[in-house]
């Protein structure tokens, strides 16, 4: 994990300081509501449907088991005892006062957290893989590089007011779990035939109500020139980025409005002058910052463990989540865990504070100290033994974390829609716990395997429902709840964008739609094909015709 | 009554700022000595203000390219940029381009909506005199190039990043 030296920690304090005189001067009248409005969002306070809300940074997803206690202790003393983990890989409270957020800040700075550019235009937390460094076929451990673009994005003095909100996104892997091309900017880690590090950048990728894929502008930046590379980026963007229209001042309509080649010139033309300027990254930097992330005191280890698998053929919920919930490791004898916080009866991406310490202790116990969170709303424990990964289990199970359909139909992705965001045309949450009793059966879920249902609540696709192979999203009908469903998206390497099924369908119907939809697939699937396969090859037709069958 | 900024103090404002719309007679015939001008009167009349008597500036809306003055930096003292509302960074990127695409040495202001709480980043960007707009503390505003005793990034005012100085 990343340290904070006295420069980060003094620039943290400087920043609570700053917004406490800055709410102080609102509640004084001497800022006006619209002038406070960019203040508090880039310091990750919304005010929402019921009470503000407050988004707090876990930087690339990454956490320490003290950091996890501190979050579980605000929750429960600035809150009603629980959160909820973002799709972007951060975690938001649901009820703090406006008064207590200074004070909640100073906490959260103790153990080197914030909520800074969580929100608001300007350049956002950035996201990654979630088995950065532990993944076994990794090109590049993403973190460190990650870091260097915290450092770098934040309080960027040029870009804190950008036409809109600004993501990026690193990815290491060639199996992309970062939703990295519908980022405003995606970065891919590559090797040249040198083994020298670049990044393949894609830019103007986002979803939102006009969804768009990245389009590649550069197939290789030598990794001394990211940083000039992305300020040069950021100022075509910052100065010709629409202003008039909120819902078209994203990077994505901009390069869309000129093309990818042109937004490309611009960017040469304004990287030239930067370009092996004093912002260019030294060996050193990178070298400091990859020191930070280096691998813990792994044992040497059998990558077979006879007792587990004694274990896993006696208890068959436990072979289930083996199968389900636990990844092969780059370590032998190590593997990745992943806890699906998608109990069917709680809303996806929901934690209570017992919850949060108790994988803290877990964390210590097993896994170096450290917990992962997904874009999918998981947890992840990235270095658990084998041979303690049965007792991981029987621990989870305690706290209903062990439910082990990860990647199944269960595991929604999910928006808090009308019932926390005021921007909601329609409920998200029921919607969900709907679909998970359905299909609440094990055996039903392992059957239709591999998958992804992602619901928003409004089209500004939180629930990324544009990049699911299911997607949800609530639309308001003359006033009524409704949800359209479309099929075939995906956010992996092939990301690709889902398509309408047709008219939407009122909340009661939604289990149905969805069981004639999964069941087009089962008859239709061919040899181990997954749902996003069979949709693929057999298109849209046999989906429509069985959902409306009955419609007329 | 519009307060101006420089170096850390309250300070007179000898310039007048000039619409946009002023045509050239009226100028040249306005009474203030010394003159910010619109960016579009500048590019049309450059030459008959430079012949004038008085002292010219050029003030830049958020949507002007700063690229176009880059044959004229040289001839101008000053330079405003213009916050049509505090929270158009436009101009932010306008005053990085002039300081170090264009090498301007000479001052540049922040004019339009320029609250407390956007101060340090425009100095950052190299900005050095700010007109704040009316009802922003005085007082208030001149801590606020105080707010953070360092940048991560490389800036104007502070070139080396934060990693080439640790
Ligand atoms: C409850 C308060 C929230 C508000 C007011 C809010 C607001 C918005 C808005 C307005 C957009 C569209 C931006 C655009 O298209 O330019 C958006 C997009 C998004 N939000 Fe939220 N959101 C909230 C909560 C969340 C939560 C809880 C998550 C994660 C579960 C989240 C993740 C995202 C993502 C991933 C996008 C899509 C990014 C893109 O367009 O590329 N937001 N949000
Ligand atoms: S998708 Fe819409 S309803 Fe859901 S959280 Fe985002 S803004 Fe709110």
């Amino acid at each position: 994990m990343y340290n904070y030296d006295n420069y980060d920690k003094q620039m943290l304090q400087e920043r609570i300081v700053q917004f406490r005189d800055q709410t102080r001067r609102f509640q004084a009248g001497e800022l006006s509501t619209e002038q406070f409005l960019p203040l508090r969002l880039q310091n990750g306070l919304y005010i929402q449907r019921l009470a503000p809300m407050l988004r707090v940074a876990i930087p690339y997803g990454c956490l320490s088991s003290r950091q996890l206690r501190k979050l579980a202790s605000i929750s429960r003393d600035y809150d009603k005892g629980y959160a909820h983990f973002s799709t972007r890989q951060n975690i938001q409270y649901n009820w703090p006062i406006l008064e207590q957020v200074p004070d909640l800040l100073a906490e959260l700075a103790e153990v080197e957290m914030h909520a800074i550019q969580t929100s608001g235009n300007c350049i956002r937390n950035t996201t990654t893989d979630q088995f950065a460094g532990v993944a076994v076929d990794e090109i590049e451990d993403s973190r460190p590089w990650c870091e260097i673009i915290r450092q770098w994005s934040s309080f960027h003095p040029e870009f804190a007011y950008l036409p809109r909100k600004f993501k990026i996104a690193v990815c290491g892997t060639p199996n992309d779990q970062a939703a990295t091309q519908v980022h405003d900017i995606g970065l891919y880690i590559k090797k040249d035939d040198k083994g020298e590090i670049g990044f393949q950048v894609l830019v103007g990728g986002g979803l939102g109500r006009t969804p768009v894929i990245g389009a590649t502008i550069c197939e290789f930046l030598p990794w001394q020139h990211l940083l000039t590379y992305l300020d040069a980026i950021m100022r075509v963007y910052n100065r010709f980025g629409r202003r008039d229209n909120k819902y078209k001042a994203r990077i994505k309509i901009l390069v869309k409005e000129i093309g990818a080649e042109a937004f490309r010139e611009k960017v040469e033309a304004e990287w030239l002058h930067d370009k092996d300027g004093s912002a260019t990254l030294t060996q050193d930097e990178v070298e400091r910052c990859k020191g930070f992330f280096t691998d813990p005191d792994y044992q040497e280890l059998d990558n077979t463990n006879q007792a587990i698998e004694g274990a896993a053929a006696s208890d068959l919920l436990f072979s289930h989540w083996l199968e389900r919930n636990v990844a092969p490791h780059k370590k032998s004898g190590y593997r990745i865990v992943n806890l699906c916080l998608k109990e069917t009866g709680v809303a996806p991406g929901d934690i209570t504070d017992t919850q949060m310490e108790f994988v803290a202790d877990l964390a210590d116990k097993y896994s170096f100290g450290e917990v992962r969170v997904t874009h999918e709303q998981n947890l992840v424990l990235t270095d658990v033994r084998l041979q303690d990964l049965y007792v991981v289990y029987k621990a989870l199970k305690t706290e209903s974390l062990a439910t082990p359909y990860l990647g199944l139909i269960n595991d929604i992705v999910c928006c808090p829609g009308g019932d926390f965001c005021s921007l909601a045309n329609a409920k998200s949450i029921p919607i969900a716990e709907s679909i998970q009793r359905r299909f609440e059966d094990f055996d039903v879920q392992k059957n239709i395997g591999d998958i992804t249902l992602n619901i928003s609540g409004c089209m500004n696709a939180c629930g990324h429902h544009h990049v699911g192979n299911i997607g949800i999203l609530g639309v308001d009908k003359k006033g009524a709840e409704f949800y359209q469903v479309t099929l075939g998206g995906s956010s992996d390497r092939e990301t690709s964008l889902g398509k309408v099924l047709g008219p939407s369908f009122a909340q009661a119907e939604m289990p149905d739609v969805m069981e004639k939809i999964i069941n087009v697939y089962l008859e239709n699937r061919q040899d181990n094909e997954n749902f996003l396969a069979t949709y693929n090859r057999i298109g849209m037709e046999p989906y429509k015709e069985k959902v409306y069958a009955n419609a007329d | 009554m519009p307060t101006l900024i420089k170096d850390g103090q309250v300070v007179d404002n000898p310039w007048c700022l000039l619409e946009k719309g002023v045509d050239l007679n009226a100028a040249l015939s306005d009474k203030a000595e010394q003159i910010v001008v619109p960016f579009a009167l500048w590019q049309d009349h450059k030459d008959s203000l430079m012949e004038s008597s008085k002292k010219i500036a050029v003030w830049l809306d958020s949507e002007d390219d700063p690229y176009e003055l880059a044959n004229d930096v040289i001839d101008l003292p000053l330079i405003c940029l213009n916050f049509p509302v505090f929270r158009d960074g436009r101009a932010f990127s306008a005053a990085v381009i002039l300081r170090e695409r264009l090498n301007y040495q000479g001052e540049i202001r922040a004019i339009g909506d320029v609250l407390r709480d956007q101060l340090f980043y425009m100095k950052k960007c190299g900005m050095d005199s700010f007109d704040l707009a009316d009802g922003v503390n005085v007082e208030n505003a001149l801590n606020a190039f105080n707010d953070f005793s360092t940048s991560y990034m490389s800036t104007v005012e502070e070139p080396l990043p934060l990693f080439r100085r640790r």
